[in-house]
């Protein structure tokens, strides 16, 4: 044998098991996330660690409104389009699994908590569509019937809540509805009760015990106390904006992210410039806070201590940060014209958002409040971390 | 040029001096400024309508919604919002000729 054979050899014997493993292949899906390009109809999907944009696929329809939810083993995301498109993404081969056109208009969707059943609310026809997350298979059709002439409700608020259930808001006739899928056989539908005039968007709690329905109508929100035996809709802060000459509001604020926050809810205040501080346990108003304009998304930090605001057309430029044991705002900067959505790292150190006009994603440190990276994306808006997985009501 | 020959056509049916009076308010609008309306409309009344103005929170924009009903009072409508629904007023961020040229537009299916 000579020499050059032997170190041939020994170079084979070397490499051929690091590449059996094929080690550019291998990755977590953990750290994984998927970024909306609305105009374009595709979706980024990106590395959150590194600030990486891997792929961006495309194919997924009209997207404005668009939101995503994980599988359990956080290898797919269920993209929800406008256009009642229901899209299966493989975050791994970086396609397309499965892709359903579910209703002809649609606003979000969610998961069982079991990961099984995969949830669409829709405009119309008005009511809940639900799917086996595997086969994207219809498993149940849930029309919004209300009144005594057959008309459908358009849907809001769809969340999942323990225990294989789902419960949505119907939004035209202003009620509370509860999907229970935990036995065989056809889901239970109960009705929670009426909420007041036009509920918008609903939130639940992390815990999965509070489902809260804001209200375009009226004052106050409906609040559903999911963990007492015989759930229904209540009333809360029914004195709230009352007698004070409301503004006209120019995007509807959304309830998902508001949620608790060191004891408290932080909800927006529905044409007004300002936040309000609610006791979790009493729902009375402890505090509020003024703010630059009308809120939008207003997303608390994973701890708790910080909730980051952004703001309606024509404000749209400017975040600003609470800090919530003071209520004060400790932080306001422009990120760009249209900063139109936030999402925290899983434990908060760093929040990315989407700056739409100009083109790219920034994101930001949360306590120094440094630009970490800019990560271009045309027309980014809506921003998921596959850690969502594993939180209810997300 | 685009937005003339629909907006003449909405016009035969109307009133030709009230016509004559639209008509110069539309054409006050600049094309620069056009390119921000067109981007209002998809990105900003989409929010509500959906960015393809197929509807959603808030009715489709589209032609057929409008059949038979003024330019005009599609402006207004733009101008001093529909009370008692989310449908907000945009007087004070849209001008008369904005809104005029919006309403023209989303009537006769134009807006890029
Ligand atoms: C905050 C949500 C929202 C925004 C933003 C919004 N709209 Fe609306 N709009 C609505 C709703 C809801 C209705 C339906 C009201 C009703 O029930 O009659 C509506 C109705 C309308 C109508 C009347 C349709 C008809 O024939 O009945 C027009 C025209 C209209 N909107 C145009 C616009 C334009 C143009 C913009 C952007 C400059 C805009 N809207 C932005 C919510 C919105």
């Amino acid at each position: 044998m000579t020499l050059l054979r032997f170190v041939a050899i020994l170079i084979v014997w070397f490499v051929t098991p690091i590449g059996a493993v094929n080690a550019a292949e291998l990755r977590g899906t953990g750290d994984l996330g998927v970024i909306i390009e609305r105009a374009d109809g595709s979706v980024c999907i990106i590395a959150t660690t590194r600030h990486e944009k891997l792929s961006c696929v495309g194919g997924f329809g009209d997207l404005s409104h668009a939101s995503a939810v994980f599988s359990r083993d956080e290898r797919y995301a269920y993209i929800f389009g406008r256009d009642g498109g229901l899209t299966k993404l493989d975050l791994l081969e970086r396609k397309i699994a499965k892709r359903i056109l579910q209703a002809g208009n649609s606003i979000g969707g969610a998961i069982s908590d079991d990961g099984t059943l995969v949830a669409v609310s829709n405009y119309k026809p008005g009511g809940i569509k639900v799917f086996d997350s595997e086969s994207l298979d219809l498993v149940a059709d849930i029309p919004a019937i209300y009144g005594s002439d057959g008309a459908r409700s358009k849907t809001v608020g769809l969340v999942d809540a323990p225990g294989r259930r789902f419960v949505f808001t119907l939004y035209d006739a202003g009620e509370i509805w509860m999907a229970d899928f935990s036995k065989s056989g056809n889901p239970v539908i109960s009705k929670l009760g009426k909420t007041g005039s036009q509920p918008y968007d609903a939130l639940i709690t992390g815990d999965g015990r509070h489902y809260i329905a804001g209200l375009f109508g009226e004052d106050g929100l409906a609040h559903v106390d999911l963990w007492n035996a015989k759930p229904h809709t209540e009333r809360i802060l029914e004195n709230y904006g009352k007698g004070e000459q409301k503004l006209p509001v120019y995007k509807m604020p959304h309830l998902e992210g508001w949620a608790l926050a060191g004891g408290q809810f932080i909800l927006p205040g529905v044409g007004h410039h300002e936040l309000l501080a609610v006791d979790a346990k009493t729902f009375k108003q402890t505090g509020s806070v003024k703010v630059h304009g009308q809120p939008v998304f207003a997303v608390s930090r994973p701890d708790g201590r910080q909730v980051w605001v952004n703001f309606a057309h024509p404000l749209n430029d400017t975040i600003q940060v609470v800090d919530i044991p003071t209520l004060k705002i400790i932080h306001e900067f422009k990120p760009g014209p249209a900063a139109l959505h936030m999402e925290f790292a899983p434990r908060g150190h760093e929040v990315w958002l989407s700056v739409r006009d100009s083109n790219e994603v920034q994101i930001y440190d949360t306590r120094t409040f440094e630009k970490r990276a800019t990560i271009s994306i045309r027309k980014p808006s809506g921003i998921f971390f596959s850690a969502r997985a594993h939180r209810l009501g997300l | 040029m685009k937005l003339h020959l629909p907006f003449w056509l909405s016009c035969a049916l109307a009133l030709a001096v009230s016509c004559a009076a639209l008509a110069a308010r539309a054409e006050g609008v600049a094309d620069a400024r056009q390119n921000e309306l067109n981007y209002l409309v998809r990105q900003d009344c989409g929010s509500c309508h959906g960015m393809t103005l197929k509807g959603g929170l808030g009715k489709p924009l589209i032609p057929a919604t409008f059949d038979g009903v003024e330019p005009e009072a599609i402006a207004e409508v733009i101008l001093d919002g529909i009370s008692g629904t989310p449908m907000p007023p945009w007087r004070g961020l849209l001008s008369e000729a904005d809104a005029l040229w919006i309403a023209e537009n989303l009537k006769a299916g134009t807006i890029k």
